[in-house]
């Protein structure tokens, strides 16, 4: 832990260009978030992307996006739109381009796009809370001086860092490569933050084991022995979850691609951060303001 | 020994869990109980959300700006209704329609599960309902007895009346007298001043015959007129229970109150998309575990042996769990992102195993005896295991009261995968410990 101002400058250097991009161009909302409608449309025939976009359009659809998926399968996200020109659209292709079989048809009107909005901030500063008490009651017999408020906070701050981390990325991602957020990525940050602070809890209850062992060790040694003691748990425990993330990125398919992506990157990250944050900054706190 | 009789009862649950589990083969033939086929396997088929067996989920929201605020529940129940009615006629099974109120957010819920065509439905569900009275033809002609005779019942022949939904106030259930042929529930209906008129001039042309209501041009009720009504008010008896008066004055409603209806979200996920993503997840979830299972055995050894038994155990018993609910709960419908949040719960079980056998080892390092490195292993990772399992929990409760079906799957799944990886560790993996340990 001598090294933790150099510590907090690698997490500043990951997550400022992501914050950067954030800030810039922001995320890459998908139709959950701003409405629309996602179409997968299956034809038997050879249709090209263009006709497709023109005939679309020529309906008072207006197309954000098409991608092919597989031969003559595309997936057409539209800007918001009214439903009954959705459900018009599937037989009006039919006629144009022959048979089509609609893979997938999602519809979301933007009432329900503001309240995942609003659902998603709730839901994350909720846990957040919880979190803090949650730590702060279960601490609370920690051997004075160190004060389990302050275990609450670094934990919630190695969290809000995961979350910086991986909406960064997926601000990049957004910006280069079109990749637009949506609920399941909202689930994967909910999920993060509970990974964060389950690694982060594990470090902290061994610090909590050893003050009260060394009575009189310094508490930055105490830290030091701490992180030793569980890198091989922490390690361990996050290559098993990447390997199964890992599964599922290679083999789990198109849908949940970038939500496993979502995953791994803030699984790396908060292995990262309930080490070289949380505890640094418990470390740092003890120096600079004592008990 | 107490450590056996746990033993034990690992494995009963696990056979249980494990012919739970087992899909119906063609090799295992049918008892013949008292003549009664009875299945061997099978007996627990896995509940699948829209999403993997393919179907359409639609969520309406109703507009009851023109509607009382007093009449607004009594509407939404009759909209209710009028789905639920178009729904059926697609006779497909497990169809959902359920409303629900938040503030003055009354919306609909539909779920239609394998349904081909996606945009016949929404169109089907979305329309206004229509009620109208419709009288019999007094005379009819030839090519109508031709109609007659070839099946069509002579309700169908009915003439429109020009009177509607438009025209009606209200329908309630009321109680006649308690004596006479007027007693027991009964129906009234309230008109419009316009409707009144209408009514009167129609029921002094039909008395002595039926007067038929349609709604969604289907017959809900052929009253007969005994005389002219005017004022407004009329009353429909029969020989009703409650509840079927219940329904008509439903029925009636959704003509009298018509609640425009916009669907707000529209899930449609084709038969083979559905299909494919199962066989995707199954053969992720299948890797995933085989990976994490020899990383354990070349990590840790015998120790990590004992690791991927209890992982076995632990995905037989969480799958049985969501096949079953126990028994006491309803099976949980597994959907993608529930599955995802399975094979991520495989990841969090091995993390308990993971936590143990690293305490132990620190223990043995530290000098202790083989058994009492195991004992003090578990008591000490325990209180590890336990604070950053409740703060998985209390996680899982708060993506499942952010409430979207997507986010509910997967913390249904995580919760559960959470409170099994609680057990398997503190009771699988260290009664087989024990047994190997002494």
């Amino acid at each position: 832990m001598r090294y933790k101002v150099l510590y907090f400058v690698a997490s500043l250097l990951i997550i400022l260009p992501g914050l950067y991009f954030l800030i810039t161009s922001g995320l890459k909302l998908g139709i959950d978030f701003t409405g629309g409608a996602l179409l997968e449309y299956s034809f038997q025939k050879n249709v090209d992307a263009n006709d497709l976009k023109q005939q679309i359009s020529s309906e008072g659809i207006e197309v954000g996006q098409i991608t092919p998926v597989s031969d003559n399968t595309y997936i057409i996200r539209t800007k918001p739109v009214d439903q009954s020109k959705i459900n018009k659209l599937k037989d009006d292709l039919g006629g144009k381009f022959g048979k089509v079989e609609d893979r997938r048809v999602e519809f979301v009107g933007p009432v329900i796009g503001n309240e995942l909005r609003q659902k998603s901030l709730i839901g994350v500063t909720l846990a957040s809370i919880v979190i803090v008490l949650y730590i702060a009651f279960s601490f609370r017999k920690i051997p004075k001086p160190a004060s389990s408020w302050r275990f609450g906070i670094a934990a919630v701050v190695a969290l809000v860092h995961d979350v910086l981390v991986v909406i960064g990325a997926f601000a990049i991602l957004g910006k280069f490569f079109g990749v637009e957020v949506d609920t399941l990525f909202v689930t994967a940050l909910l999920t993060i933050i509970g990974f964060s602070v389950h690694d982060t809890i594990v470090v902290f209850d061994r610090i909590r084991e050893n003050l009260a062992k060394h009575m009189g060790r310094k508490f930055i040694d105490v830290a030091n022995l701490s992180v030793i003691q569980t890198l091989g748990r922490s390690l361990n425990t996050s290559l098993t979850v990447v390997f199964v993330l890992l599964a599922m990125l290679l083999f789990g398919g198109e849908t949940i691609r970038w939500f496993v992506v979502a995953l791994l990157v803030g699984i790396i990250s908060g292995t990262y951060s309930s080490i070289f944050n949380a505890t640094a900054l418990l470390v740092w706190w003890e120096e600079k303001l004592g008990h | 020994m107490h450590s056996r009789w746990i033993l034990w009862t690992i494995i009963v649950l696990t056979i249980l869990a494990l012919w739970i589990n087992i899909p119906p083969l063609p090799q295992v033939p049918a008892l013949k109980i008292l003549g009664k086929r009875v299945e061997l396997l099978g007996k627990f088929p896995l509940k699948l959300g829209l999403d993997l067996q393919g179907g359409t989920e639609l969520i309406l929201e109703t507009q009851m700006d023109k509607i009382a605020p007093a009449d607004r529940d009594s509407a939404l129940e009759s909209a209710k209704n009028v789905i639920e009615r178009r729904v059926n006629l697609y006779g497909i099974s497990d169809t959902v329609v359920q409303t629900s109120k938040l503030g003055e957010q009354r919306r609909i819920l539909v779920e239609l599960p394998g349904l081909k065509d996606a945009s016949a439905a929404a169109n089907l569900v979305g329309k206004i309902a229509k009620l109208d009275f419709r009288e019999m033809p007094a005379t009819l002609s030839a090519q109508e007895i031709e109609a007659t005779k070839s099946g069509l019942p002579i309700i169908a022949l009915a003439k429109p009346t020009g009177l509607t939904g438009a025209d009606l106030k209200r329908a309630q259930v009321t109680f006649g007298s308690s004596s006479g042929a007027r007693s027991g529930p009964q129906v009234s209906i309230e008109f419009t001043d316009q409707g009144a008129k209408k009514f009167a001039d129609i029921t002094r042309r039909n008395i002595g015959k039926p007067l038929a209501i349609f709604l969604d041009d289907e017959p809900v009720s052929e009253p007969t007129v005994s005389q002219e009504i005017d004022g407004g008010n009329a009353v429909i008896t029969g020989q009703f229970t409650t509840q079927q008066a219940k329904n008509l004055a439903i029925d009636l409603n959704a003509g009298a109150l018509p609640v425009p209806i916009k669907i707000i979200q529209q899930n449609s996920i084709g038969p083979t998309l559905g299909q494919q993503s199962v066989n995707k997840s199954l053969i992720a979830g299948i890797i995933g575990l085989t990976i994490v299972a020899i990383y354990m055995a070349a990590y840790y050894g015998i120790l990590g042996l004992v690791a991927d038994t209890a992982l076995v155990v632990y995905t037989l018993l969480v799958l049985a769990f969501i096949r079953t609910g126990l028994f006491i709960l309803p099976p949980v419908t597994l959907t993608l992102a529930g599955i995802a949040g399975f094979i991520l719960s495989i990841g969090m079980a091995v993390d308990a195993n993971i936590l143990i056998f690293e305490r132990m080892k620190e223990e043995i390092r530290w000098g202790k005896s083989k058994t009492l490195a195991l004992d003090l292993g578990f008591k000490r990772a325990w209180s590890s295991i336990w604070a950053s399992n409740v703060s998985s929990l209390m996680t899982a409760a708060i993506l499942y009261g952010m409430g979207t079906s997507l986010i509910r799957g997967f913390a249904i799944t995580l919760a559960i995968g959470v409170l099994f990886s609680m057990f398997t560790s503190y009771v699988v993996t260290r009664t087989f410990l024990r047994l190997i340990i002494r």
